[in-house]
């Protein structure tokens, strides 16, 4: 792992500002989508795609490449800003969200956009893709540098497939598996914790076999490092906690599980004002690296 | 003596009391260990039922690439996904009910819409599974398998076409169902018998003399029930032809037509509901090529009920003697 200097952090911090700002614009033209992950997750799409990945966004196939698999597809405004952002395809296309003949389908196709490993949205399923990709990988090579990453949300958690994917993952001892969960605290109906609790949530990935960290999802050196530290466990796969705040960035959705899946606004007009205050939120936010250690909401 | 015909390949004991009876799902065991030696990237996954489902076979031969994911077929299936992403060619095996029944969702978002090259292996399907009952007999599997953009399906009829539909799949690019059956059922076939993904085979021509005519199409183990009964319908006087429609999507559409044109009317046999599965396949195209009568014989929004698999496969009207009968009436 590469330990980041402090001009590193803030260099990824500005362009993780860079990426939100994308997300409102792409939510804004679209009319439609999910707000309140992709802005949370900003920091750690940002992080995995400028520092962590093995990868060539000019050859999105390489066969050497780490495989980045996100598992709550709903999320992908962050992806594709991100992969924009990192070379992958044109800013501009970005505007094409979830329009007719667009590449950036509303939920992510693997065939229409190179560099995207699976096709996702209905939950529960990334995990144990994941995991298969990560055997194949160990038929073929025991000695194998490439990483797996999975990118759940905390909602999915609730997935029966899921916990058939964590038991099966930690019987393997795929240590070069490593998920990271987007804990905000919310679903689509409201807070996971009036929806189903999931707490306590490292305690139960423990007693599957897997390695757990928290973290504060939007401290870039703390995930990091957290990562760093995941890649080193050997003989179990990794869990990686991440604290974020949904919508962060943007104080007017903040915390508010009504911008789970909806775009900045109700209709045109609002969105274009929502659209408007969420840019000057974003010029204002000096810093990502927030003090958020434990959940709020359990 | 009645005039008709029956393809030079077929088991020479096709009408013999003593023909020989093997379960089909053997055929899934001996094609995946082939398969298995032809190619390194073939794997299997099993959730719990390794043994009945045959992937022993494979398990036993190559421990290093079978997987054993526990009663946990909704992941099997991603899990077969993300392997068949790394260059794998996932096998993945269970009673027909489970996969792809339970895990339906997975198989079209993660394999199809992938285009992942899985082959998924449904065994015990059919009301012939038994005395286990209706929670253990898949009959709607056709149905939902084949409606899924770009899924293969295939019902093969004996031990030697599950074999060699299991190795054609592996050739295959893309996904794949097979469905198998739980019982012993005759070896309709041989190990020289033709076998095309996508392409139907005429096993029994009418007797030519015979002005009356009627086409029989069958999918999977209940073939030999149909071969039964165009022999017995010749012999009395009705020009009836078999053709053997293992492969039910792609629907081997010129074939059909052809047959269509040769008959007077069409009765379609599958273990199967009749909506949905193979009859409704055939029935869809022709009313829309050629307006054909079809009678589907299979089971009609019913689930099954435990008891002995012929007693069962009759009582649902898919042996030999409802099939004559549908077929008489059909003519007369």
């Amino acid at each position: 792992m590469h330990y980041l200097t402090d001009d590193e952090v803030h260099s990824l911090e500005q362009k993780a500002n860079e990426i939100r700002q994308s997300i409102i614009e792409m939510l804004v033209e679209a009319g439609s989508g999910h707000t309140a992950g992709p802005l949370g997750m900003a920091d750690i799409f940002t992080l995995l795609y400028f520092e962590v990945l093995k990868h060539n966004p000019q050859d999105p196939f390489w066969e050497e490449r780490d495989r980045l698999i996100l598992s709550n597809g709903h999320i992908c405004p962050v992806l594709y800003a991100t992969m924009a952002h990192a070379g992958y395809f044109p800013k501009e296309e970005l505007l094409t969200l979830r329009k007719f003949g667009s590449r950036l389908q509303g939920h992510p196709h693997k065939e229409t956009l190179p560099g995207i490993e699976t096709s996702s949205g209905p939950l529960g399923s990334g995990l144990s893709q994941a995991l298969g990709m990560a055997l194949a990988e160990r038929i073929d090579n025991v000695y194998s540098t490439k990483y797996f990453y999975c990118l759940l949300g905390d909602g999915e958690i609730d997935c029966g497939q899921i916990w058939e994917a964590t038991m099966h993952a930690g019987k393997e001892q795929l240590h070069n598996l490593i998920a990271i969960v987007d804990r905000n605290g919310i679903q689509i109906d409201g807070y996971t914790k009036d929806i189903m609790p999931l707490e306590p949530l490292a305690e139960k990935f423990e007693s599957f076999n897997w390695d757990v960290q928290e973290v504060d999802g939007h401290n870039i050196r703390a995930v990091n490092d957290a990562i760093g530290k995941a890649q080193a466990v050997y003989g179990q796969p990794s869990l990686i906690i991440a604290h974020t705040i949904p919508s962060k960035g943007v104080d007017i959705f903040e915390r508010d599980f009504k911008w789970h899946g909806n775009p900045p606004g109700k209709g045109p007009e609002d969105r274009v004002e929502k659209g408007e205050q969420a840019r000057v939120a974003l010029q204002k936010l000096r810093t990502l690296s927030g003090t958020l250690m434990t959940s709020d909401y359990e | 003596m009645s005039n008709f015909s029956v393809a030079q390949h077929l088991n020479p004991k096709l009408f013999s009391d003593d023909i020989e009876q093997v379960p089909n799902r053997h055929g899934y065991g001996e094609g995946l260990l082939e398969a298995g030696k032809k190619n390194s990237r073939v794997v299997a996954l099993s959730a719990d039922l390794t043994g009945s489902t045959r992937t022993s076979v494979f398990a036993d031969a190559f421990p290093e690439r079978f997987v054993q994911v526990g009663i946990g077929e909704q992941s099997m299936a991603s899990v077969a996904s993300g392997m068949a992403a790394m260059g794998k060619i996932p096998f993945i095996a269970s009673y027909a009910m489970f996969s792809p029944g339970r895990s339906w969702e997975q198989v079209r978002t993660t394999i199809c819409y992938n285009d992942s090259n899985v082959k998924v292996i449904g065994a015990h399907a059919g009301v012939s599974v038994g005395p286990d009952g209706a929670t253990h007999q898949a009959i709607e599997d056709i149905a939902i398998m084949r409606v899924i953009p770009r899924m293969v399906v295939i019902a093969p009829a004996d031990v030697h076409e599950a074999k060699r539909a299991v190795l054609k799949a592996a050739e295959y690019k893309g996904p794949v169902y097979i469905r198998l059956a739980r019982e012993n059922v005759p070896v309709v076939t041989t190990a020289g018998s033709p076998f095309e993904i996508g392409r139907a085979e005429v096993y029994l021509e009418r007797d030519p003399e015979h002005k009356k005519t009627v086409g029989i199409i069958a999918s999977g183990t209940v073939l030999h029930n149909a071969l039964l009964a165009g022999k017995r319908l010749n012999e009395a006087g009705i020009g009836a032809s078999v053709m053997n429609l293992a492969t039910i999507k792609p629907l081997d559409t010129g074939n059909i037509l052809a047959f269509a044109e040769a008959h007077d009317a069409l009765i379609t046999v599958e273990e199967h509901q009749v909506a949905g599965g193979m009859g409704s396949a055939v029935a869809e195209f022709l009313a829309e090529e050629r307006p054909t009568r079809v009678v589907r014989l299979g089971v009609h929004d019913q689930f099954g009920q435990s008891g002995e698999p012929e007693e069962l496969v009759a009582h649902y009207g898919m042996d030999a003697g409802t099939i004559v009968a549908t077929a008489k009436k059909l003519v007369e």
